[in-house]
């Protein structure tokens, strides 16, 4: 009998997202997410193609890429795919593993409710597309 | 080449490897074939349906949309055999109906396995795997595992050892008068859960995620209808008790088991004081020393993790089919998962990686054959209406067709969706049926052209008819830049 623990809500507890999550509350959290690898070259998301969902990247790095060309690179605890996911609408980049990525992963169609069961991450998300906005918008000042 | 396991999985890729004549070897730990289906499900009947009578014939293409079970064969004589096993209690076939389905077509379709062969090792020599097993080494250049999800697997609790996994469920009777605390709301918690409404005295399932039902869903994940009547018992009050809890302990007591759990929805702690406990946490492909090998693995199942073509992304060469391909989702369009878990799902999935295989190592090339420019349209609706491979596996796999510059309209076959999607090469057309959160199934069509793909939801239609003069004409649109 295979005993083996995930690690999941261990690697969970190290992302800056879940960083006011309490035990229970992550386990829980360990189970709705989806764990996913993917192969170095692969795509995540897609531009233009509709049906994404929100990801997490737990290991690893991505390239954010616009009709073939590259944007910057995501990595260990950054997040992406909510903006399509919540707006319904397909994304405007492609997403692509960079090498083998890891990624946490809530459907598109269970991201409201999962932000809703979790406020301190909707909380954190939240900080996080400040801060991007922020930066997007700092040529202002 | 060698593969690994006797299943339905193994079964179909020999199968259809042997219909391509590549030379290969099939191994097993088993006495027979039928993979889990020798001993599961417990209570004895399957959760896939089998109609024998549908709206198309029998023993057709597209029959097979309505048979979630037979193998597929390409000589009549081994096309929908699982209708003709059943009895008319139900179209869900009984376990030994399902087992003597798989068997008929090993005997029949000529699938040799040798029995009783356990692998139990691997290494590289080389480009070659040598698979080493309870009856010498087997050296090849393509292994491929289809042995199945079909190890129990317990999560690392205190106490856990001495808890009871869904394998080690007793006879039903043995249940009779006695609290029984289920760990887990997944279809396994809630087939035990039906099966002993009629002992029990009373049936906790706990877990931490919220139970999930397939008619909510509206796909196959969560409890499938067949399993429901427990839920409807707790939601009436009938004493059957669901609870979202993380299990934080079980201690046995001189009555049976203390059971302490949190509540993952904010209640704070609950003791249960049972006669038995069971879990019915799942089950994990039985790796061996894959991983070491270099094989990556995700989720609580330990699935490996493969390319589109079912292919380990971390072993080149190395290969999975069955439920194993699982780890190989695909596009999971609005979080719905591809049907490679189930017999209707992967036994598509294993003529593709024949056909692959075939193709890539051996040089024998598939049969594409030539389209006429008019024939496109209607042959394309006609595939998104009927075609089993794209309702079983809807947004993965697609009906492909390519403009080749030399040849003209190629089909190239039934090959996943994903593929197409993500790899440049020639222009041209995916077909694929999918479904929305809403429930609607419609078609999706996949244009590529200059290496660019575009989407094209078409719209759904109250009878699924998808051969409809404005599913034509918006095809037809979608379809223009090809020149088609």
């Amino acid at each position: 009998m295979a005993t083996a623990r995930s690690d999941l809500t261990e690697t969970l507890a190290g992302i800056a997202l879940f960083a006011d999550v309490g035990a229970a509350e992550l386990q829980s959290i360990a189970h709705i997410v989806e764990e996913r690898r993917y192969a170095e070259g692969e795509r995540i998301i897609r531009q233009g193609i509709s049906g994404s969902a929100f990801y997490i990247i737990l290991e690893g790095e991505a390239a954010i890429r616009v009709s073939g060309k590259d944007y910057g690179t995501l990595g260990r605890g950054e997040f992406f795919g909510e903006i399509s996911a919540l707006l319904g609408e397909p994304p405007i980049a492609d997403i692509v593993a960079l090498h083998i990525l890891r990624c946490a992963i809530v459907a598109g169609p269970d991201l409201e409710g999962f932000m809703l069961a979790h406020p301190t991450v909707l909380y954190r998300m939240l900080k996080a597309e400040a801060r991007k906005l922020q930066k997007a918008t700092s040529w202002r000042t | 080449m060698v593969v690994v396991g006797s299943g339905p999985g193994g079964l179909q890729l020999s199968y259809s490897l042997g219909r391509a004549g590549v030379p290969h070897a099939v191994i097993s730990a088993d006495p027979s074939p039928g993979g889990m289906f020798r001993k599961w499900p417990f209570f004895q009947r399957l959760l896939s349906w089998t109609k024998p009578y549908a709206p198309e014939a029998r023993g057709t293409r597209y029959y097979e949309r309505y048979d979630w079970n037979s193998l597929i064969g390409e000589e009549d004589r081994l096309r929908a055999l699982q209708p003709g096993l059943m009895d008319g209690s139900s179209y869900f076939p009984a376990r030994a109906e399902m087992e003597q389905n798989l068997a008929t077509f090993a005997r029949e379709g000529g699938v040799a396995v040798r029995y009783g062969c356990r692998w139990t090792g691997t290494r590289r020599d080389g480009d070659a795997f040598v698979l080493e097993t309870s009856d010498g080494e087997y050296r090849c250049r393509v292994p491929v595992f289809a042995f199945g999800i079909s190890q129990p697997w317990k999560p690392d609790i205190p106490g856990m050892d001495a808890v009871p996994h869904y394998a080690d469920t007793r006879a039903p009777e043995t249940y009779a008068g006695k609290r029984i605390l289920i760990i887990g709301k997944e279809v396994s918690a809630f087939e035990l859960a039906n099966g002993f409404l009629p002992w029990a005295k009373q049936i906790v399932l706990a877990s931490p995620r919220p139970v999930a039902l397939s008619v909510v869903t509206r796909s196959l994940v969560g409890v499938r209808a067949r399993y429901v009547q427990p839920y409807e018992d707790h939601v009436l009050g009938g004493g059957v008790v669901l609870v979202n809890a993380s299990i934080d302990g079980v201690d046995r007591t001189p009555s049976g088991f203390r059971v302490r759990t949190s509540r993952s929805d904010g209640g704070g702690a609950l003791i249960f004081e049972v006669d038995d406990v069971i879990a019915t946490t799942g089950f994990t492909p039985p790796l061996g020393d894959l991983p070491e090998l270099g094989v990556p693995v995700a989720g609580r199942e330990r699935i490996p993790s493969q390319t589109a073509m079912f292919e380990s992304i971390g072993v080149p060469n190395l290969y999975f089919a069955g439920t194993a391909t699982r780890g190989a989702p695909g596009l999971k369009k609005h979080g719905l998962p591809s049907s490679s878990g189930a017999v209707h799902g992967h036994r598509y999935n294993a003529r593709i990686l024949a056909r692959h295989i075939a193709q890539k190592y051996f040089g024998v090339d598939p049969a594409r054959p030539v389209l006429k420019a008019d024939e496109v349209l209607s042959y394309v609706l006609r595939e998104v209406t009927r075609a089993p491979e794209l309702w079983h596996q809807k947004s993965y796999l697609s009906r492909t067709i390519l403009i080749d510059p030399v040849r003209g309209i190629i089909d190239d076959g039934i090959l996943p969706l994903q593929l197409f999607v993500d790899s440049g090469g020639t222009d041209g057309v995916a077909a694929a049926v999918e479904a929305n959160p809403a429930g609607e199934l419609y078609p999706a069509i996949y244009v590529r052209r200059n290496n660019v793909v575009t989407e094209h939801l078409l719209p759904s239609n109250p009878l699924l008819d998808f051969e409809t003069a404005e599913h034509r004409k918006q095809l037809a649109d979608a379809l223009k830049p090809l020149g088609l």
